[in-house]
């Protein structure tokens, strides 16, 4: 347990951090902002489980998430189902959803995988399009309960959930990372075969790491309509969310469940201030061109960036 | 005699038209040191991934120690005792020696402790058989070929085989470099494993094995002890034509 | 449905299926020979597309357009292959991940780029064939695809014949099956390989302008495309010229049918859905090795 004190110490400082800054911050902007960086912190830790653990590339985030918020939807308006019971749907279906595209596509290479991805997202969206009980294209609106006795606003206590989830899916993402899991994955990312014949069981690993990434994607998704009061396919499932849940893993580093954590923040808050100055096409060809940039320059992210500097900086 | 630890029994392999295992049949007994040779393209490597594994045979059967693994996974055999190392080594290049190490001592040895220092011990342990203790927290970029092989030979190792299949471990190695791998293969032999070794090196063969099988075409041409087969008409068809 | 509806239904697939497998031509020899994860190869189509609606503003007729973009393309495709040569395919293990990462940045580049240069609404282009039908006994024939599946055939058939009777063209499938035979006999594999992409890529400007012909395109269309254009390179049996031809057609017949029975909404499903099918059943495809 000794690896976890440092971690665990931290996760609560950050969750009792979360709890005053919604009684003390008077501007609700603040908290609107920090919800959409901690959901893709959410997001971006989730993608990293399978792209990053075991090199296989989600193209299709953004139907993940928006089946999350779907599904929390649909309880919603079927029979007003609180939010644990949204979050624990959202993650079973969309854990579903990672299972049975991994059942499809991981036993080949992974560009197949890929492009499965991809057809979930316009099948999905599709679905969502033609579905008049969660709205249709016209969107639904969705009513925020009252909020609960601590805090000011439902918006405030969705900020100090998210933040929880957070601090979940980095956990988890960890503990998949240091333990034997995570160097299960890393071999079948570095050569199947080997890891195979070195007694890894790789298509029950793979399913594991899909499963997993495709649950916590629900789960980030499915606060959302309740955060937007409002629902509707073109911006649920909007392209962003598929390119930033890849990009911000890609550029943070995928080897660390740090990576996704920085990439997160870091494009997160950019995303904020362009979107708001320049457009939102513009924040999406940044991110392109981060990400292109990235791919070929810099391979290992932020992190491998700054572990070079600073072994550089030891030599001197 | 020993009892039979692998039975390959009439085993067929095809890729589209073309038939790369004939009808292959041979048995290894426990503790024996088995050779195989066969010019390039008999299929060598083709028996050694349906024996594993890693392909799946079109016709046949394999058991091992009694059970018949035909159609069981390659992890699944590698956890009943069967490694390899392969022809081209293959390290798990983003991770130290050690790490390489841990991987099959986690998944086929089952040591997953919580205390990673325990893991950490035993697959220094490893390496340490095989000189690369002092490099064990180095990445696999900086090795040298031969300690390439090495180190795929102390991972095929750490699984704890009861089966141990070299496929062309000596390739490419000074004759310095061939005697010290033969060392350590023919150290691993007295202590009870079973060794089925290619090799293209015919001094490493005849050294080597108890038993030579000739591969050629996808069948097996010849079978006898190393004094035989170097006499065996075939063989020297084979390698020095008609 | 009726017996007539059917055989119209299947017509218009045929016509359909050539214009899907000359739009897909293109990926059989980049990922079905060469083996890139070109995953732009749809979104490289839309660019041809709004190629061919630019010069249209010009005048000039959009397979006129096509025909004079493709040294653009193919140039184009010398250099993308060069620097995705370069950069991924000479590095080893994690390039896997990050081709594919790369090709997908560049997809989404291409397309926000095409947002932003020409909107989000559909844009089409005009010709003396588009807009009028053709009367083969009781059924009718729109011109344009006609036009399409024509131009497909000459397409396939001139890139299968390029493939198998050149020099260079055997060389592209030599080098498919084998690099270091073909390096021993003197060729190099990296510019034949390079060589062998431009061309996959100079097939997208005709082909893209086949698209805008067939249809207004809007730069979201590629997302589409990339089920198209795999499911046909696919199922083709990857590298397959005559296959992509009878894989095209076989999607192209299914979707019409399914447009027919359900609907349009369902029928960019129908792609994606015998994708799947094929990577369950029989992953190798119809010619495949």
């Amino acid at each position: 347990m000794g690896r976890w004190t440092t971690f665990i110490v931290v996760a609560v400082a950050v969750l009792v951090a979360a709890l005053l800054l919604a009684r003390i911050v008077p501007n609700e902007y603040f908290f609107f902002a920090s919800y959409v960086v901690l959901q893709f912190i959410v997001l971006a830790t989730a993608w990293n489980i399978l792209g990053g653990y075991a090199g296989y590339v989600n193209f299709g985030s953004g139907a993940f998430f928006a089946a999350g918020a779907y599904t929390a939807v649909a309880l919603i308006k079927a029979f007003a189902a609180p939010l644990m019971i949204q979050l624990a749907a959202a993650a079973l279906v969309t854990g579903l959803m990672g299972f049975a595209i991994g059942a499809m596509t991981l036993r080949l290479r992974g560009i197949f995988f890929s492009i499965a991805t991809v057809a979930v997202a316009v099948i999905c969206e599709t679905v969502v399009f033609n579905w008049g009980f969660v709205g249709g294209a016209r969107g639904a609106t969705v009513l925020q309960p009252p909020a609960p006795a601590l805090f000011a606003s439902y918006a405030r206590m969705l900020f100090v959930v998210m933040t929880l989830l957070a601090v979940l899916a980095v956990a988890l993402a960890r503990y998949v990372e240091i333990s034997w899991i995570g160097r299960g994955l890393r071999a079948i990312r570095d050569n199947e075969e080997a890891a195979e014949s070195a007694g890894v069981p790789t298509l029950k690993l793979k399913l594991f790491a899909a499963t997993a990434s495709g649950a916590l994607m629900g789960i980030a998704g499915a606060p959302f309509p309740l955060y937007m009061s409002f629902i509707e396919p073109t911006s649920a499932f909007s392209l962003n969310y598929a390119v930033s849940a890849l990009a911000m893993p890609i550029i943070g580093g995928t080897a660390s469940w740090a990576g996704p954590v920085i990439g997160a923040v870091l494009l997160g808050s950019v995303q904020q201030v362009v979107t708001v100055t320049l457009s939102s096409e513009i924040n999406v060809l940044v991110l392109g061109v981060l990400l292109v940039a990235f791919v070929v320059a810099a391979p290992e992210g932020i992190l491998g960036l700054a572990r070079k500097l600073s072994a550089k900086a030891r030599v001197r | 005699m020993n009892p039979i630890l692998l039975r390959v029994d009439a085993v067929t392999k095809r890729f589209g038209g073309f038939v790369a295992l004939s009808d292959v049949s041979l048995t290894v007994r426990s503790g024996e040191r088995l050779g195989i040779i066969g010019p390039n393209g008999s299929g060598k490597t083709t028996l050694i991934n349906c024996i594993c594994g890693a392909l799946a045979s079109d016709g046949g059967s394999i058991g091992f120690d009694g059970i018949d693994v035909t159609r069981l996974a390659a992890h699944r055999r590698a956890r009943l005792g069967i490694a390899r190392s392969f022809q081209v080594p293959r390290p798990f290049s983003s991770m130290t020696l050690a790490e390489n190490i841990a991987v099959p001592l986690e998944y086929v040895a089952h040591r997953r402790s919580l205390h990673r220092a325990d893991v950490s011990t035993e697959a220094r342990a490893i390496l340490a058989q095989m000189g690369l203790a002092d490099r064990a927290d180095a990445s696999t970029a900086t090795l040298t070929q031969v300690d390439l092989r090495k180190l795929e030979l102390a991972r095929a190792l750490a699984a704890r085989p009861r089966l141990l299949i070299l496929d062309e471990v000596m390739a490419g190695l000074s004759p310095v470099e061939v005697d010290e791998m033969l060392g350590i293969v023919l150290d691993l032999s007295r202590q009870g494993v079973t060794i089925v070794m290619i090799e293209h090196i015919m001094r490493a063969i005849m050294r080597f094995s108890e038993r030579v099988v000739c591969l050629d075409a996808g069948r097996i041409m010849a079978e006898g002890t190393p004094a035989q087969i170097v006499q065996d008409p075939e063989v020297q068809r084979i390698y020095l034509g008609d | 449905m009726s017996f007539e509806l059917l055989g119209e239904a299947i017509i218009a697939g045929v016509l359909l299926g050539c214009f899907y497998a000359a739009v897909s031509v293109g990926l059989s020899v980049a990922f079905g020979l060469l083996d890139v994860p070109q995953i732009a190869h749809p979104a490289f189509l839309v660019l041809g597309a709004y190629g061919a609606y630019y010069l249209g503003g010009f005048g000039l007729d959009p397979l006129l357009a096509g025909v004079a973009l493709t040294p653009v393309f193919f140039l184009a495709g010398l250099a993308v292959y060069r620097f995705y040569h370069a950069t991924f395919e000479s590095r080893g293990t994690d390039a896997g991940l990050r081709g594919l990462a790369f090709f997908f940045g560049v997809a989404f580049i291409v397309e926000v780029a095409l947002i932003l240069s020409f909107g989000v609404d559909q844009r089409m282009v005009e010709a003396a064939y588009i807009g009028k039908s053709v009367s083969l006994g009781d059924v009718r024939l729109p011109m344009r695809m006609l036009v399409a599946f024509g131009v497909a055939l000459v397409l396939t058939a001139g890139l299968s014949l390029y493939l198998s009777s050149t020099f260079t063209g055997r060389a592209i499938k030599a080098v498919a099956q084998d690099q270091t035979a073909l390096a021993l006999m003197g060729a190099d594999p990296v510019r034949i390989k390079q060589w062998a992409f431009g061309i996959a890529t100079g097939t997208c400007a005709l082909a893209g302008a086949l698209l805008i012909i067939v249809a207004p395109v809007e730069p979201g269309l590629g997302r589409l495309y990339i089920g198209r254009t795999f499911c046909v390179a696919v199922l083709a049996g990857l590298g397959s010229m005559p296959g992509t031809l009878a894989a095209g057609i076989i999607l192209g017949v299914a979707e019409s049918i399914v447009l027919t029975s359900f609907g349009a909404s369902w029928a960019p499903a129908v792609a994606f859905g015998l994708l799947l099918l094929v990577l369950a059943i029989r992953p190798a495809g119809l010619f495949g090795r």
